[in-house]
């Protein structure tokens, strides 16, 4: 009895030791930062605090969603680099998105060309670092483009040229209405979505829900466009001379070349992963379960609709969040570029100009600790909302 | 009506001929075009002669198409390339993009390039200037390091590869030694070689460092530290201690949730706020510090892989021996998970390799880093393409070797299993 009881101790204090060590030791490393970085910043004559977001920022930023200038306070400067950061991850998901299914796809193509052109594709651009590519697209391929005076022209409609990509800009009128339009369809595409299921279920009717949901998307709109004064007007990009030598574009939407480059690079390499994410996904799938299919006499594209592309996202997705996450973070290579991130404007200017290490070090990596969180709580919801189906 | 019939067996002699000669008309018309830039089908009008191969290949494609013609080569031809009309069109599209771009590939890389010469004048051709890698070949490779003293970075990777290569070929009793050696001894052997300021050696400061031997230095090091410390927060993030998991997750996840670029700027400016007025750590240690605990929360979560895929029965057998917690995780979990996750063990290290350019933001140049700077040098600009294609070479021989390495690590690892 004794014995046991001294047993159970025992291992309480065995399980209370390296906890109490662990827990020490932290506070320790804590408590040692802490006390040297009060006393360096005392020497400096700076406190710890968070009063300089609100201070003016006076420097400028090359590229902004929001109004920015140097007038706006360093908080505002710091929310212009996270939509840019935001921007451009963005971009670089959908196109990776895009470029990565059909690369994976292509993978397990029975065209043999067509198969290792995708293998070779992967190869070389996930055994590149990325930093170089993006230095390549930067200052090798995009500085090799013409200057404004002789772009590249679409049709004259939008202009590729050194200084960047000239697109022609929408110009809304009653864009709330258009944007109300779209969201009446979104939910009556819910409605039709769930009224075909009903009538499958119960009846065994086939609804054509795709052209449907389709119809809905133009249709509603174009209700807009014609009975409630939406209109949709495009500003051309035009060439302007400034003086005898320098051109520019007036006018339109310019996406600079950081922007180009960041994406491109981004979203090519990200799109590598992808593709095996999807290869790996499509593979996983049982040979059985396609057999079956074609027992029962579905069609190819039913095969794949119905049986083997929910089974192979439940693969996929897992990986392919990781990757959108990797996105991301990699998208802070920008600083090396000079795209004004968030990396750049607030781990960069503004802490050159304030000097607050320790405040906005912080500020940037809780940040993306943020984004990085959101997504992947937002993936696992959709996962599991996917693994639901699972029977 | 006869005259279209579809192409079967039936009609094969007249059909593959024609074929035949129609896809070698489309493909040597591309080729012509893109090597001799002379229009072959120049004849048709103007917006025809476009398409034109395209079209003759699409139709002679269609024409050779035939089912169980008997003919062996036909038949694999058919079933790899031409299948169907989507798969020939797109078979005709890869090779006419291929034929297209190996001109003018070849034209700069090659043909229109400059291999001789010392300076940027001496790069008179359209191509590339490989004078610029050339002169600069040294720099790219050892940074700032002085030219008298590279043959001390030359021999500390010479005796790395020796030792790696004879303990390949040693029998497994002494292997053991070799590893000992080479992870306890080598590293600072290395390292003394290379800095210097003892046994009569220069001393050669850290920030001269650079070039692709500081990518090796850096990446050999980082792999060193992060593996131990990462199997050390894998299990802690199993352990069933409150106090050491929270710990251990909270580590992983903070590393693994923000880039290596805020955290190499961390240790660049906020980090020596954390230390005591006046104390000085190497920007170079500084840097392997903070790449090694980033990979190392990577590893951490690769390394949870493999403990988790090991059956409980693993734990409970170990335990059923009396072993306690390190002689169980020691003598059998971890061989057995570990061996399990080599792959991403791997891959870890592919992306830790990947990363290294990235020091830059502190103002360490490895080879990226070098280019940078021979790029901006005012005797060679506009040598970016040159710079980062080389890098981009180097980097892709480097990675492609290690990712090969691992997959046949991989299937040899699966087959045994």
């Amino acid at each position: 009895m004794n014995l046991k009881k001294l047993n159970i101790e025992n291992k309480k204090v065995r399980d209370l030791i390296p906890q109490a060590i662990t827990i020490l030791a932290l506070l320790s490393v804590i408590i040692y930062f802490a006390t040297n970085a009060q006393i360096n910043m005392g020497n400096r004559g700076i406190s710890f605090g968070f009063g300089f977001l609100n201070q003016e920022a006076s420097f400028d930023i090359t590229f902004s969603m929001i109004e920015y200038d140097g007038s706006h306070s360093y908080g505002r400067a710091f929310l212009v680099g996270l939509l840019n950061t935001i921007l451009v991850s963005v971009i670089g998901i959908f196109f990776a998105t895009i470029a990565g299914v059909i690369v994976g796809v292509s993978r397990l193509s029975e065209n043999y060309l067509i198969a290792k052109v995708a293998e070779w594709y992967v190869e070389i651009f996930r055994n590149i670092p990325l930093i170089l590519q993006i230095f390549f697209w930067y200052f090798a391929a995009l500085r090799a483009l013409p200057l404004p005076e002789n772009g590249i022209s679409f049709n004259d409609i939008s202009f590729l040229t050194i200084k960047g990509w000239y697109v022609p800009k929408f110009i809304w009128t009653n864009f709330n209405i258009f944007l109300l339009s779209i969201i009446a369809a979104i939910i009556a595409i819910y409605f039709i979505k769930s009224y075909a299921t009903k009538q499958r279920e119960q009846f065994g009717k086939q609804l054509p829900t795709i052209s449907l949901s389709i119809l809905t998307l133009i249709l509603l709109p174009l209700i807009g466009f014609l009975f409630f004064g939406v209109s949709l007007n495009f500003e051309y990009p035009v060439l302007k001379q400034l003086s005898p030598t320098v051109y520019t574009y007036a006018g339109g939407v310019s996406i600079i070349p950081e922007l180009i480059a960041l994406a491109l690079a981004l979203s090519m390499y990200t799109a590598t992963f992808i593709a095996e994410n999807v290869r790996a996904g499509i593979l996983g799938v049982n040979k059985g379960q396609k057999e079956a299919a074609a027992s029962i006499g579905l069609t190819k594209n039913q095969i794949l609709k119905l049986v083997v592309m929910p089974q192979a996202l439940r693969i996929i997705i897992p990986p392919t969040t990781n990757q959108y996450l990797n996105l991301t973070k990699n998208s802070s290579l920008a600083a090396a570029i000079a795209y004004p991130d968030i990396v750049l404007v607030f781990a960069g200017t503004a802490l050159m100009q304030t000097g607050r290490a320790i405040e906005i070090i912080s500020i940037t990596m809780l940040t993306y600790l943020t984004l990085s969180i959101s997504i992947s709580i937002f993936m696992n919801w959709y996962n599991k909302k996917m693994a639901i189906k699972e029977k | 009506m006869n005259l279209i019939a579809k192409p079967s067996k039936k009609n094969i002699k007249t059909y593959l001929p024609v074929g035949v000669v129609l896809v070698t008309l489309s493909f040597l018309d591309v080729f012509i075009n893109a090597f001799f830039s002379y229009n072959l089908l120049g004849f048709f009008p103007n917006q025809i002669s476009y398409f034109s191969p395209l079209i003759l290949g699409f139709i002679g494609f269609y024409l050779i198409r035939i089912e169980f013609s008997g003919v062996r080569s036909l038949d694999i031809l058919n079933k790899n390339i031409n299948s169907n009309n989507f798969n020939a069109f797109l078979t005709l599209l890869t090779v006419f993009i291929i034929i297209k771009s190996i001109p003018p590939l070849l034209n700069w890389f090659v043909l229109d390039a400059n291999f001789l010469g010392n300076s940027k004048d001496d790069c008179t051709g359209d191509g590339a200037c490989w004078v610029f890698i050339k002169v600069w070949f040294n720099r790219f490779m050892y940074g700032l390091y002085p030219d008298a003293e590279q043959w001390r970075i030359n021999t500390a990777f010479l005796i790395l590869f020796i030792i790696v290569g004879i303990s390949f070929f040693v029998p497994s009793k002494l292997k053991k030694y070799f590893i000992l050696f080479l992870v306890f001894i080598y590293p600072f052997l290395g390292i003394e070689l290379i800095s210097g300021g003892s046994f009569g050696l220069k001393y050669v400061e850290t920030a001269a460092w650079g070039g692709l031997s500081l990518t090796f230095i850096i990446s050999a090091f980082a792999i060193l530290f992060c593996f131990p410390i990462g199997v050390f927060l894998a299990l802690g993030r199993r352990s069933s201690l409150p106090a050491v998991r929270y710990v251990s997750i909270g580590f992983i996840e903070l590393w693994r949730g923000v880039p290596l670029i805020t955290v190499l700027f961390m240790s660049a400016v906020m980090f020596p706020m954390f230390l005591p007025d006046g104390t000085f750590i190497d920007k170079l240690i500084r840097v392997l510090i903070a790449i090694t605990l980033f990979e190392a929360a990577y590893m951490a979560e690769v390394v949870r892989g493999g403990l988790q895929a090991l059956p409980k029965g693993q734990y409970e057998a170990a335990r059923s021996l009396g072993m306690g917690y390190w002689k169980m995780n020691l003598l059998i979990i971890l061989p057995q998970a570990l061996k399990l996750v080599i792959p991403g063990i791997a891959n870890t290290l592919l992306a830790l390799v990947k990363d290294t350019p990235l020091i830059f933001v502190v103002g360490l140049m490895e080879l990226a880093g070098m280019i940078g700077l021979a790029k901006t040098n005012p005797k060679w600009l506009g040598m970016a393409m040159e710079g980062y294609v080389f890098a981009g070479l180097v980097f892709w021989v480097i990675c492609y070797a290690m990712s090969r390495y691992s997959q046949n690590l991989e299937k040899k690892l699966s087959t045994e299993r």
